[in-house]
């Protein structure tokens, strides 16, 4: 048999295999409309319901004083888009058994006599008590009723607008809007791809272990090794057309375009997929059964992409054992490529450090992976 | 009832003699629970400042003094070159840059106000807010100091005093906030998941078929599912109550027993809709897709990590229907507000309700015959 004919009939295997594969994939609609309908179900919830704004805070304002001042003040507050006013009472007892109903998160309590203090110089006392139990929403809340009210006391005290004051002119980078798709869109898609290929493809493999249709295929002419390859070819075209889903939808519907090259983006997009393939296949050869699989991939790989890639929470604030360990998280560097390609525009130049890291994970599992992959199940 | 002792020693043996699975759901949520509260840390500090200073004056000295004495901020770069300082944002070392123009303190002198610039990297939005506005309050404190400087007479005692204070964690510590939730979502995880996947299990190995052909009620059935995983998921929040005490410091200011009661409730939620998902799925692989999908959408739509209130209107509609945003809710309010039960009797009807209805529909949709 010479080379030529016996490569054709390693080709005709291979491509019979990942049929037999793609028959598998296409065949469970429940997992498949799972599949395409996470990234877009994320891409929209990070785009229109979850941020970091605060907006229609629900407050209680105790209003011991009632005179025009603090109406004034009042009128103010409930006018901003940051605030809801619950209710104006004038007890200060019905501020505890408000918080601890949940329904509030801040109340402003405005002392008697604070028209008198106001105008008469002393200066007049406005007490804010904000609901500590969230503490982001709580230091954002309570700078937004402090500018509230130092904006009403500068408008009624004409004396301070004549001065000398350095003026900050602020200008948002990369971001003027301040949206927060900028930040999650790259998080997102190292999120899908790494469940799509790691966990999807673990579980394919060792759902023919469980099932003892490993042993067949085992036994077929075909090489183990490619047996295995051809497994995980569906779930890299799958992770394509997803990742195409998520470029797609943030450019057209949430507008963050992308700003780098779009050939390098998918060709680096491409490199993450294979790392996370073959850690996918590693997991496969180590485990036994699907939920031992399942649960591998999930508590393994998917918390820590989710905890340490710096998506959710800063890396600069974790304690150092935990960055350390972040640094094996390959999400890490990918999301670090994505957000420098996508959102910054940068080159090639500044991300080939990742692209190494990368590169170096890839060989490594799959190097363990080969010599841990066994003939024999037993 | 003896047919559901039966059952449930069957279901005991099985989680006992799977040792990868039980060690899985109390190692797992233990570990998370000492690494998340470490990981989720969105405190902002270390907001790395570049400033270019073209005008080296001692009113821009007495700025960039006050600005570094602050605490807020770690000042990376000092220098005249707005394309260096522009440099350190592009490869994140610093994340704003303070720009202070040419004859700043001169046009302070002769027209009453001067501009600086402050660029921001903003895409983390939350750091760039925050990061601008301390430097913005910083400012405003400096020109405090310039004004009593110029004009000595001026009285600026005429503005109103701000008292404030922060009820429940008086110091904003960012642990106190994020553990009570994070329990939340471990156990509705270990719960969700473990559930799913259970009846599920038997279906791809055929055991269902072999419960079919015996008398056993359906309602049996179900209920010898479910209370084993309501145990397990009873002790796994337990485990992880005393774990905040014992290494967070976190006592549940409310009655434990208000509590309990609302937790015990609330994992029969849970764990109904995890039998749901598994009679209506018939591979461990559909299962387990189906429960992350919702259990993600949940937990990010719970109001742990970003606030309801800021949601659309009919974002907020879905949140009534999350049992994990009843769950979040409750933790804060009994763990660190104290509340007492009237103050949840609300959430606590409205979780029974979902208990109710997700079971019933698992009865009811288990089917004895394919």
């Amino acid at each position: 048999m010479n080379t030529t004919s016996s490569l054709s009939i390693v080709r005709n295997q291979l491509f019979s295999f990942v049929r037999k594969e793609f028959y598998h994939v296409l065949r469970d609609k429940k997992v498949l409309l799972i599949l395409f309908g996470m990234p877009i179900v994320q891409v929209l919830l990070f785009g229109f319901v979850l941020s970091n704004e605060v907006k229609d805070t629900r407050i209680i304002v105790i209003d011991v004083a009632r005179d025009e001042a603090s109406r004034q003040l009042i009128t103010k507050l409930g006018a901003s888009c940051y605030f809801k006013i619950d209710h104006i009472s004038t007890n200060e007892n019905e501020i505890e058994p408000t918080f601890k109903k949940g329904k509030i998160k801040a109340a402003i309590v405005f002392p008697l006599n604070f028209q008198h203090d106001l105008q008469h110089g002393n200066s007049a006392q406005v007490q804010i008590i904000t609901d500590g139990t969230d503490v982001n929403a709580a230091n954002t809340i309570n700078g937004y009723i402090m500018s509230i009210i130092q904006d009403f006391s500068l408008e009624s005290n004409p004396l301070q607008k004549v001065s000398y004051r350095i003026v900050p002119e602020v200008r948002m980078l990369y971001n003027p809007q301040l949206l927060g798709a900028p930040n999650f869109v790259p998080g997102v898609m190292a999120m899908v791809l790494m469940l799509v290929c790691v966990m999807m493809t673990a579980v394919a493999i060792v759902k023919e272990k469980e099932m003892g249709t490993m042993e067949v295929l085992l036994v077929s002419p075909m090489r183990p090794l490619l047996v295995i390859i051809s497994k995980a070819v569906p779930y890299l075209l799958l992770s394509f057309v997803n990742l195409s889903v998520i470029i797609l939808l943030s450019v057209y519907v949430l507008n963050v375009p992308v700003k780098g090259s779009i050939v390098l983006l998918l060709s680096l997009s491409a490199l993450f997929i294979i790392t996370c393939l073959s850690l996918g296949i590693l997991i496969s050869i180590q485990t036994d059964s699907q939920q031992a699989a399942m649960f591998a991939s999930l508590i393994g790989m998917l918390l820590p992409t989710i905890m340490l890639s710096g998506f959710m929470f800063p890396i600069e604030n974790m304690p150092w054992p935990l960055q350390l360990i972040s640094n094996i998280a390959p999400s890490r560097w990918y999301y670090i490529i994505v957000k420098d390609v996508m959102i910054k525009g940068a080159g090639f130049s500044s991300v080939w450090r990742e692209t190494l890291i990368l590169v170096g994970m890839t060989i490594a599992l799959l190097a363990i992976s080969m010599k841990k992959f066994k003939i024999r199940l037993a | 009832m003896s047919t559901l002792t039966v059952l449930l020693r069957k279901e005991f043996k099985q989680i006992f003699r799977n040792k990868t699975i039980l060690a899985i759901s109390f190692v797992a949520p233990v570990v998370q629970f000492l690494v998340l509260p470490l990981a989720a840390n969105f405190e902002i500090k270390n907001i790395n400042l570049a400033i270019v200073d073209h005008d080296r004056s001692s009113t821009s000295q007495k700025l960039v003094s006050q600005i570094t004495g602050s605490g807020f901020f770690k000042l990376v770069d000092y220098s005249s070159s707005f394309k260096q300082a522009y440099h350190l944002i592009e490869t994140d070392e610093a994340d704003l840059i303070l720009e202070i123009p040419l004859d700043m303190e001169r046009n302070l002198i002769r027209e009453n106000s001067a501009k600086v610039f402050i660029a921001v990297n903003a895409i983390n939005g939350t750091k760039a807010v925050i990061g601008g506005n301390y430097l913005n309050a910083i400012i405003a404190e400096t020109n405090k100091n310039i004004l009593t400087e110029l004009m000595p007479d001026v009285n600026l005692n005429q503005e109103i005093d701000l008292a404030t204070a922060y009820w429940f964690n008086p110091k904003l510590n960012y642990k106190i906030s994020i553990i009570p939730g994070i329990l939340a979502v471990l156990v509705t995880m270990i719960g969700g998941f473990l559930s799913a996947l259970n009846i599920v299990k038997e279906k791809e190995s055929g055991t269902i078929e072999q419960i079919n052909v015996t008398p056993i009620r359906k309602i049996d059935f179900i209920l010898g599912k479910l209370i084993p995983f309501w145990i397990l998921a009873m002790i796994v929040f337990t485990i992880g109550l005393t774990l905040a005490y014992l290494i967070y410091d976190i006592v549940p200011q409310g009655n434990l027993l208000v509590l309990y009661s609302f937790i015990s409730v609330y994992l029969l939620a849970v764990l109904g809709f995890g039998l749901l998902i598994s009679t209506y799925c018939n591979t461990q692989q559909e299962a387990m897709f189906l429960a992350f999908f919702f259990v993600m959408i949940f937990i990010l739509m719970g109001g742990l990590f970003t606030s309801i209130d800021s949601m659309p209107e009919w974002a907020k509609m879905i949140t009534k229907i999350n049992p994990v945003n009843y769950m979040i809710n409750v933790m804060r309010l009994v763990v660190l507000k104290g509340s007492g039960f009237r103050d949840i009797l609300p959430d606590f009807a409205i979780v029974l309700i979902m208990a109710f209805v997700l079971n019933g529909w698992a009865v009811l949709n288990y089917r004895k015959t394919s």
